[in-house]
């Protein structure tokens, strides 16, 4: 009976699109944080044309002089670092790789959290204690020494660390999807499916998936800041890819450079000021649709 | 007691989990450990005598009860650079990471608590639009660049505090815990300890807030405003006590994890602690000693963890209610 699944869905797709309309007229914070992110896509996509230098170049002033500690200036607007080269263009280019390792990063983490949270509040059983398990274990490993170590253990780079923070983050989603599915499995038109003959497979993907996907993207946009912490995090110890241009990397280079004690403030304060702004947008939009998913705690 | 029973056993397991993972992990990685730790100027004959001494001759599940059974003895190994058994270096980090994690979360509690309390009454207000998102940036913020504009202007700029380390070099104390109580070591300990509290103050804030705003819409409130007690009665002796048991829990669950969190802050102020001798352990290919700094951070992990779940069973009653019977 196709029915069931018809009516299953129907109150689901209008009601979220009222809700975000609706949300996004009353929730300054969440459109503050959309409006970070999009302004750092924008910047990432122009990221050639924004910046001012190629961010790898060693620039000289006169002849063989390296144009290093180079004060703030309309050439340089944030000055340039130790090895001369211009600190508003690697700022710039910054933006990609962070945007790269938090958006994969979070990709992995709510895939597999969801899909294995699933499975785990579903299925229940053996499938359950195998996956569940698998989580304590993994919610009992130092979540930065970890990710040093596999660094060190393998070949340190980008690809390293999404896997590592994919690997660590994972269990938090799957244990909140896991919990959301014990009680949304008993609910009536899951019953319905489940009696007209829809097959395990069905209910899990078609019946249910939509139902936990709010709160599956509102553990993405939390695991977006803490890849990108992560990675500034070993970057800043080392672990980084030292090829890429990333603010962990500069502020590495700032801090190994005495940028500390010689006060160059332009250097070492722009990057971070991004970090936290990147990862701040992700807390506000996670607020902002706790309140449209859990409309309760808002009162 | 049989909810205890079973937690305690399901952390044995965890750690025996963890244990053998870090066994895997040094060992199985693609590439020959050995070759990664062991330094290029070792002659072939030196590397064969360190890998018998270190068992790494064995085949692998020998290897690995070995390893077990060193551990449950409390052997560590021998670190490769400092030719010094590895419990005897951890043991001396131990203190100093302690020292710096127990301060700061003390400082970060309190104020969290104060502060959320405070501002779940605060609801609404410009106060609140201001403190909310100024707890968030704090959370926002990496932590090693927190403690560099701490660095940067209390150290370096203003000259008021040392710019690292935990004693100025050479000196000497008669014990640990002179050392550990000496105004020298305080005076070391403030930068660190603000910027990982700075870090950490955020969630008991926010956690707080939110609890403290939950529980002063139960029914026990509003009986307790309706015997005419004062505001403060309410807050102190009612409201504010059932909103401590989640922060209760995240303290616990905050100790476990800033023992390995502090790898980044203590690696900033040269802070002499487990974490900074995981990292350079880790740099310096000094394998025996990652592998028990690994454990050591995990373990403490793992019990802070259980710490907190039988914290929470013990101050709410509820929880643990249907396992009593």
């Amino acid at each position: 009976m196709p029915g069931a699944s018809a009516v299953a869905r129907r109150p689901v797709l209008p009601g979220f699109v009222r809700a975000t309309l609706g949300f996004l007229r009353r929730q300054p914070f969440a459109v503050a944080g959309l409006a970070i992110y999009l302004l750092f896509i924008v910047t990432a996509i122009f990221a050639d044309q924004i910046a001012t230098h190629d961010p790898r170049e060693i620039l000289f002033r006169g002849a063989y002089r390296v144009a290093r500690y180079l004060p703030p200036s309309t050439t340089h607007y944030l000055g340039t670092t130790a090895g001369g080269r211009d600190v508003f263009s690697q700022l710039v280019h910054g933006s990609r790789s962070a945007l790269q390792v938090g958006v994969t990063a979070a990709f992995f983490v709510v895939v597999i959290g969801t899909l294995l949270g699933l499975l785990s509040g579903y299925l229940g059983g053996w499938v359950d204690r195998v996956i569940m398990r698998i989580a304590d274990i993994i919610l009992g490993l130092p979540f930065l020494p970890f990710v040093l170590v596999i660094s060190a253990l393998t070949r340190p780079g980008t690809t390293t660390l999404v896997a590592s923070v994919a690997l660590m983050l994972w269990p938090n989603t799957a244990r909140v999807i896991r919990s959301q599915v014990l009680s949304l499995r008993e609910r009536g038109w899951v019953e319905a499916a489940r009696v007209t003959g829809c097959s395990t497979w069905r209910i899990i993907f078609v019946h249910i998936a939509p139902q936990v996907a709010p709160l599956a993207a509102l553990y993405g946009s939390i695991a977006v800041g803490w890849a990108i912490l992560t990675e500034a995090s070993a970057s800043f110890l080392g672990f980084g890819d030292p090829a890429a241009i990333s603010w962990g990397l500069m502020l590495q280079d700032a801090f190994a450079n005495q940028a500390l004690s010689r006060g160059v403030w332009s250097w070492f304060v722009p990057p971070g000021l991004c970090i936290v702004a990147l990862v701040l947008a992700g807390f506000l939009v996670s607020r902002g649709s706790e309140k449209l998913l859990f409309p309760k705690l808002g009162d | 007691m049989k909810r205890f029973g079973a937690r305690v056993a399901h952390a044995g397991f965890v750690l025996w989990a963890v244990a053998t993972l870090t066994f895997l992990l040094f060992r199985l990685m693609p590439g020959d450990p050995t070759l990664n730790f062991l330094s290029d100027s070792f002659s072939e004959e030196m590397r064969a005598d360190l890998l018998q001494s270190f068992g790494l001759d064995k085949p692998l599940p020998e290897q690995y009860l070995i390893y077990l059974g060193s551990l449950l003895r409390g052997d560590l190994g021998v670190s490769f650079l400092q030719k010094r058994p590895v419990l005897d270096i951890l043991l001396a980090a131990l203190p100093n990471t302690a020292a710096l994690t127990v301060t700061a979360l003390v400082i970060a509690y309190a104020f969290g608590i104060v502060a959320g309390a405070f501002l779940a009454f605060a609801r609404g207000t410009v106060t609140e639009g201001i403190a909310i998102p100024a707890a968030l940036i704090t959370r926002a913020a990496p932590e090693f660049w927190l403690g560099m504009l701490l660095l940067s202007w209390l150290s370096f700029a203003w000259g008021i505090f040392p710019s690292g380390g935990a004693n100025v070099a050479g000196s000497e104390f008669t014990s640990e815990w002179a050392r550990l109580t000496s105004v020298d070591f305080l005076w070391h300990l403030v930068l660190p300890a603000l910027t990982l509290a700075l870090y950490l103050q955020g969630l008991p804030l926010l956690l707080m807030r939110a609890t403290m705003l939950e529980v002063l819409n139960d029914e026990f409130i509003v009986m307790a405003r309706m015997k005419g007690l004062s505001r403060w009665a309410i807050v102190m002796r009612h409201a504010a006590r059932n909103a401590l048991l989640p922060v209760a829990t995240a303290f616990a669950l905050g100790l476990g994890s800033s023992f390995g969190g502090n790898v980044v802050i203590e690696t900033v102020f040269s802070w002499p602690g487990l974490g900074r001798v995981l990292v350079s352990a880790v740099q310096g290919a000094d394998y025996p000693l990652a592998q028990g700094a690994f454990i050591m951070i995990a373990a403490v992990l793992v019990l802070m963890n259980m710490v907190a779940d039988l914290l929470y069973a013990w101050l709410d009653p509820r929880v643990s209610v249907g396992a009593r019977r």
